[in-house]
This record gives structure tokens, C-alpha cells and sequence, in this order.
């Protein structure tokens, strides 16, 4: 019997219109061997987290620029938790400052990566996390 | 959550539920069989369509906006969206949703995406029978689209009552789906993005195609083609009009029966095929491979030794 694959939904947030950031974690996730369910740009907490329902993901990576993620990403969180979903991994990656990511963590956030990180060491935590859970 | 559980709140059209059951189908989980035998009776009824064609035509684009038009009717939808597993890493990127996102909130649509996962015949090894457990869980329309790339793309023939195929002006797409053999299991023709300006010679040729298929086999009905706009949502009508004329006709013909019995005939074979296969492997890799050291050193030869694995199993 073939194991489980892991699914991650990336999803880009915000109103900027760059998704290069997670094109690339897209693919990395790829070689890794997992299915990542590209979803666009310009997604909210609610399209997001449907989306990772209807799919059975078991990861979500986040692309955020814009700044608005200290509403948005908790908010994904709290509708994760809502609909019993809460074993989902939740993963950021962004210019997010130094004093937000320890309260996204706090948040229930499980990593944030900033930019310049390996894109290996998101994918390895991606592996390690999901195992976990 | 146990199988009966997960089938009930399936049934009682938990969403959830739905998504687990079609990780379990798509990860070939022990209790899948379980769990089917008790949505098969539950299924039958949904309108079914598949898209093919290759990759950018605009299937996806077609369906958000003929999704669109059966939630006008109230109609419950699910999708089936299948894209390319790396046959190197096994991973994929599933990108189908993209153009769907106008129905990421309607809870009266599930999308469903999945890596084709070595499976071939344009679909995933799962995809059928997700499409069961949509229509289990409630959904009257089962929309399936396929990889898109490569030839034999045909099993979705045998998934979906009606097949689009789907071409894009300017690509030779009519010519390269001739020879992928995907032309012949079409029941529509849509030529997409008529606002190139070669959509019209591109219907002109696939018209002409298939009046010459037509001659050689006068009996067989002639199928629509249709001209559409993915992006603007024109023709889409149309094509949903000849998409249940067509289902319309071949429940009226008893082609519609026929089909159907010569699918679950295909699935029932192919399922048994795929088991016996899974045992041969068993056998060879269970540590007794003299038979195959025979093979090796030209004693036996490939064809009597399978013939020795097959009576065994
Ligand atoms: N110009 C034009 N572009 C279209 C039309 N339909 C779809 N597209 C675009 O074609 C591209 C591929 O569409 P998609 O639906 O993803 O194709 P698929 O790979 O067959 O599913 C997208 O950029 C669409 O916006 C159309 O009728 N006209
Ligand atoms: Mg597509």
C-alpha cells in the first residue's frame, strides 16, 4: 500500500502582485515530493482554509508581503480551529519583523520563514511537522 | 474516525468527511473498499462530464463558468481536476484552482485536485471513484478534467457520460489530438479563446476532420463543435446546452445503459488487473526468485515463467 502523501495548499495573501516567493516554495515542496495545491493570488483566510478542507491538506504555506499579517494569519488559524481543522500545519513566509514572529508562533503559527531562509529549511521543517502532527 | 462513521457523515453530506474518504481512495487505504461498497448504491444518478485537451486550451476557465450556470439551477457541483505527478519526485503542483476561485466559497462546490500519481490514461488511479463519493455525498453535476498532456488520454470516457474536448486557434491542436487518439472519444468539440483570430480556421479543421470520420463511418452521430470564451464566459451556454442534449439523447437511445455497463465492466477489470499485478510483484520480491535466476541464465523463458506465477497466485 502506497503511504500517505502530504498535500500543502500555497496561497499567497495580500494585494501585491507578486507570487514569486511562493512559486518557489511551490516547487520546492514539489521535488520534495509533496502535491502543493497552488491556489493565486490575492486569497483570504476563508478561501484559504476551504480550500484546505475540500482538499485535505495537511500543510498550509502562507506568502504574505503586504503587512497585514498580524490579522490575517490569525485568523486563518481561528478558522482552521472552527472547523475542527486544527492538526493542519501552518507555515509563513514574508518580511515579517522580529517582534510579530513570536506572536504569530504564539498564535498557533508553527514557522516563519523570512526572506533570504533556505528554501530547504522550509521544506525539511514542512517534512518534520507534518510527520509530527 | 472509522470507516462506517466517515461513510455516514459522508452520506449526510458533511464535507469533511467527503475529503478524508478521497485522501483514503487516493492513498489506496485498506478500508477504501469498505467505504464504497457502501456509497455505490447511493450513486448513478449525477450528471457527469469530462474535459479534455491539452494544457491551456482553458478547460479549467470553461468549467468556473459552467459551474457558474449550473449553481443558477440551484445545482450541487463537484469537480475532479487531475495535473502530472514528477514521475522522478512523485510530488505535483495542482494548479487547476486557480481558475476556480470564484467558487471557493460556495459550499454547494467541492473542488477536489489530484496528481495523476503514475496513473495513466489522463486521470488519477483515484478519480473515479472520488467522483462516487462526490455523487454520494450529494452533488446532481461530476465535472472531471483531465492531465491534459500526452496521448490515450480515453479513460475519461469511461468516467464521464459526456466528453468535451477542448482546443485552443493557432496550436495544431486539432491535428496533434488526432493522432493522441482523443479525438475519437470526444462527444463535443469547443473551440476555446474565439476571440484568436484563427478560431475559425480552427473549426474549419476540426470540421473537416471530422466529416472525414463522418464518411467513414456514416452511423455514427455527428458531434458539436462549439466556439467559447473561457475568459469571458461566451458560448458557455451553448455548451452546456449540447452537454444535455447529449445526455438527453443517449438515455433515449439506451447508448446511455450501454455505456455505463461497458465502463463498470472496464473498472471492474481494470481493478482486478491492478490487484493481480500487486500480487505478481508480492510473489517475485518474496524471497524465492529462483524462477527468475532461471529466466536470467535463459533456462525458462519470460513467458512460461509468468504463466507458472499466474497459476500459483
Ligand atoms: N484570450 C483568451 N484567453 C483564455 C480564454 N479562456 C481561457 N483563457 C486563458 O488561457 C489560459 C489557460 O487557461 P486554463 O483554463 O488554465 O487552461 P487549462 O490548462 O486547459 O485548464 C489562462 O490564462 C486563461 O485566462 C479565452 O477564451 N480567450
Ligand atoms: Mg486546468
Amino acid at each position: 500500500m502506497p503511504e500517505e502523501t502530504t498535500r500543502v495548499v500555497v496561497a499567497k495573501v495580500g494585494l501585491d502582485g507578486h507570487d514569486r516567493g511562493a512559486k518557489i516554495i511551490a516547487r520546492a515542496l514539489r521535488d520534495a515530493g509533496m502535491e502543493v495545491i497552488y491556489t493565486g493570488l490575492h486569497q483570504t483566510p476563508d478561501q484559504i482554509v476551504e480550500t484546505t478542507i475540500q482538499e485535505d491538506a495537511n500543510a498550509i504555506g502562507v506568502s504574505i508581503l503586504s503587512g497585514a499579517h498580524m490579522t490575517l494569519v490569525p485568523r486563518i488559524i481561528e478558522l482552521l480551529e472552527e472547523n475542527d481543522a486544527g492538526d493542519v500545519v501552518v507555515f509563513v513566509g514574508g518580511t515579517i519583523p522580529k517582534d510579530d514572529i513570536d506572536k504569530l508562533k504564539e498564535a498557533g503559527v508553527g514557522e516563519v520563514f523570512t526572506p533570504g531562509t533556505p528554501t530547504k529549511k522550509a521544506v525539511e521543517y514542512v517534512q518534520e511537522a507534518v510527520s509530527a502532527s | 474516525m472509522n470507516g462506517n462513521e466517515l461513510t455516514e457523515r459522508l452520506l449526510s453530506g458533511d464535507r469533511r468527511a467527503l475529503a478524508r474518504v478521497i485522501s483514503k481512495i487516493e492513498d489506496e487505504d485498506p478500508q477504501t473498499p469498505d467505504i464504497i461498497s457502501e456509497l455505490y448504491q447511493h450513486t448513478g444518478a449525477a450528471l457527469s462530464v469530462g474535459f479534455t485537451g491539452p494544457p491551456g486550451a482553458g478547460k479549467s476557465s470553461i468549467i468556473a463558468k459552467l459551474i457558474e450556470l449550473f449553481r443558477e439551477e440551484d445545482k450541487k457541483v463537484g469537480v475532479v481536476s487531475v495535473d502530472p505527478s514528477s514521475p522522478f519526485t512523485k510530488g505535483a503542483i495542482l494548479g487547476d484552482r486557480i481558475r476556480l476561485v470564484d467558487h471557493f466559497l460556495d459550499k454547494n462546490v467541492f473542488i477536489r485536485s489530484m496528481g495523476n500519481r503514475g496513473h495513466l490514461g489522463g486521470l488519477a488511479g483515484g478519480s473515479r471513484l472520488a467522483g462516487l463519493a462526490m455523487e454520494a455525498y450529494g452533488t446532481d453535476v461530476v465535472i472531471y478534467e483531465t492531465m491534459g498532456v500526452g496521448q490515450g488520454e480515453v479513460e475519461v470516457a469511461s468516467a464521464a457520460d459526456t466528453v468535451v474536448l477542448c482546443l485552443q486557434p493557432g496550436a495544431g491542436d486539432a491535428v496533434q489530438a488526432l493522432k493522441a487518439g482523443v479525438m475519437e472519444i470526444a462527444d463535443i468539440f469547443c473551440i476555446n479563446k474565439s476571440d484568436h483570430p484563427q478560431a475559425n480556421e480552427a473549426k474549419a479543421e476540426v470540421r473537416s476532420t471530422l466529416e472525414i470520420g463522418h464518411e467513414l463511418d456514416p452511423d455514427a452521430p455527428m458531434p458539436s463543435i462549439i466556439m467559447t470564451r473561457g475568459d469571458t464566459g461566451e458560448g458557455i451556454e451553448e455548451l452546456k446546452e449540447k452537454i444535455e442534449e447529449h445526455r438527453a439523447s443517449l438515455e433515449k437511445s439506451g447508448e446511455l445503459e450501454k455505456r455505463q455497463r461497458a465502463s463498470q465492466r472496464e473498472f471492474v477489470v481494470s481493478w482486478a488487473a491492478n490487484k493481480m499485478q500487486n500480487k505478481v510483484q508480492e510473489r517475485l520480491q518474496r524471497g524465492d526468485t529462483k524462477i527468475m535466476e532461471r529466466v536470467y541464465k535463459r533456462e525458462l523463458d519470460p513467458i512460461s515463467a509468468s504463466e507458472k506465477i499466474f497459476e500459483e497466485i
